[in-house]
């Protein structure tokens, strides 16, 4: 694998752009959305982007200036496509069709939730993981098998970070929520019996969510906090764990900024010791989201013939991992590692 | 003799009888596993009885004690061993049984079917649950289709033949095949 590539990341909160190359990350400047008060305004959050893009591009091409890498040394541009707010995917895909067109270099659409495996993939030893994807928006469990990544379980209403953000606000908590509830989570004394919903393989936060705002009427923060997070961490274990089982997988990957929760990871831990399992964390500035992730599976999609013209370059919120057509791993790639 | 050891359970068979044990998961505050397990385990042989007063060959319920259900063993051949036209449709007539009764099994392959005595049993409620929607009825139809695929040459006539099946027993059997041909084209449930 060869190339450089620029990739911009802007599906909600975090606007980013990196630098990367088959090695490493060459350059990434990022500037955050921080609503003064509450979650996230899609609105705002795109007007954030529009301003600050040029800011993000302009600081990474000069940073890696500096790392010796130019302009006219990228090969490709890529971008997040979906899934996400739509008013900020489409400000960022501007940006990155104009980069594109000035640099005369082809354009790459990636799917924000296969960055987040992808980045893990390289930058920890996992190589075949079952996928535990969970962040605001999304709460997924993915695996590769045959030419896709697989949505073997998935929330069937908000993600688990945008549960804990809801709880938060009507707590009087500020945003976003899921540090504050693990801290409140580590003075508990009493468990508080919530909703666990697991339906087949897939979950549901939105019940659980309201149960906890409601059990805080006759309970302490500490303990709604500890009894919210146990519950829907046991959730998506257990989802997970069965990805395993039927997969016959033996590596457990961890990805989004809920990822950053330690009793989370401490359950994770213990699921995989227990099954025998290798479980894997990638450095914290990789888990949330990040330039360097689109940049990276641009270069993968890039080096695989995997790009698109400008014209066909929409943006999709609602994008599925599932419809992504993985060219970047080779199809004999199951077999050679049953072998 | 042990049967399988899923995610979930472990399941042994002794003097005939069969003993299926939801194991604790130690990631799990003990006090929630133990709620889900009983919970589980109930509503398990509770899904097992309905499903046999809708007409549908089930194990007979012996005993259920915290998370463990003792269960009649059902002594024959998985139908993936044995699988042609004729018993397709006539596993299409039972899943029809099923879907009209509210249920889904949540897990129906060629290995949770079983011939007894020319007799079709249906086994393994473990993910099963109660709903009547044309998705989760389209879901369960096409992750049986995906183990004739996997495992059956004749996988289009035994498609078929289960629709010609369900299509007899079940008035809403369209509007359901016709779901099941959507989900296989999301490409999810692999």
């Amino acid at each position: 694998m060869k190339g450089t590539v620029l990739g911009i990341e802007g599906t909600a909160w975090n606007l980013s752009a990196a630098i990367v190359n088959e090695k490493d990350v060459i350059a990434e400047v990022s500037d955050m959305y921080r609503p003064p008060t509450g979650g996230i305004h899609p609105r705002e959050a795109a007007q954030h982007h529009a301003k600050y893009a040029s800011y993000v591009v302009k600081g990474v091409l000069e940073e890696a200036k500096q790392k010796g890498v130019d302009a006219s040394d990228i090969d490709a541009i890529s971008f997040s496509q979906g899934p996400g707010l739509g008013a900020c995917l489409r400000t960022v895909a501007t940006a990155a069709r104009m980069l594109a067109i000035s640099l005369d270099v082809p354009l790459v659409g990636v799917n924000h939730c296969l960055a987040h495996v992808e980045v893990g993939r390289w930058k920890t030893p996992a190589t075949d993981p079952v996928t535990l994807y969970v962040s605001g928006a999304n709460s997924q469990v993915l695996a590769y098998r045959m030419g896709r990544y697989r949505v073997f379980g998935e929330t069937l209403d908000i993600g688990l970070g945008n549960a804990f953000d809801k709880f938060a606000r009507s707590a009087g908590l500020g945003h976003p929520g899921g540090p504050q509830i693990e801290q409140f989570a580590r003075n508990a004394s009493n468990y508080i019996p919530l909703p666990y919903v697991v339906k087949g393989m897939d979950l549901s936060f939105s019940g659980l969510s309201t149960a906890a705002t409601a059990a805080l009427k006759d309970n302490s923060m500490e303990d709604v906090c500890y009894s919210f997070q146990e519950t829907a961490f046991a959730m998506v274990v257990e989802v997970t764990e069965r990805a395993l089982a039927h997969t016959g997988k033996n590596e457990v990957l961890l990805a989004g900024g809920v990822g950053a929760n330690m009793r989370l990871r401490e359950m994770l831990d213990i699921m995989c010791n227990e099954r025998g399992a290798n479980f894997y964390v990638p450095e914290k500035r990789f888990m949330g989201d990040n330039g360097a992730m689109i940049a990276y599976l641009g270069l993968l999609m890039y080096d695989s013939g995997n790009v698109i013209d400008v014209e066909n370059s929409h943006v999709n919120p609602n994008f599925r991992p599932d419809d992504v057509d993985v060219t970047w791993i080779p199809r004999d790639f199951e077999e050679v590692r049953q072998s | 003799m042990n049967l399988t050891n899923g995610a979930e359970a472990v399941v042994r068979v002794e003097d005939g009888v069969l003993i299926k044990e939801r194991v604790p998961k130690s990631y799990r505050l003990k006090e929630l596993d133990e709620r889900i397990r009983k919970e589980r385990t109930k509503a398990e042989a509770r899904l097992i009885s309905e499903a046999r007063r809708a007409g549908v060959p089930t194990p007979i319920i012996y005993d259920i004690e915290n998370s463990t259900i003792k269960m009649q063993y059902i002594d024959g051949i998985a139908l993936k061993h044995v699988i042609d036209d004729d018993l397709s449709e006539q596993i299409g007539i039972l899943v029809a049984e099923l879907h009209a009764a509210g249920i889904i099994h949540g897990d129906l392959t060629t290995s949770n079917l079983i011939l007894s005595n020319d007799k079709i049993y249906m086994i393994d409620f473990g993910l099963s649950f109660f709903e009547s929607s044309v998705e989760a009825r389209g879901v369960d139809v096409h992750v049986l289709f995906r183990t004739f695929e996997s495992t059956h040459r004749d996988h289009e006539r035994l498609i078929a033949a289960f629709c010609r099946g369900y299509r007899k027993e079940f008035a809403q059997a369209d509007e359901v095949l016709e779901r099941v041909k959507e989900i296989e084209k999301r490409g999810r449930y692999a």
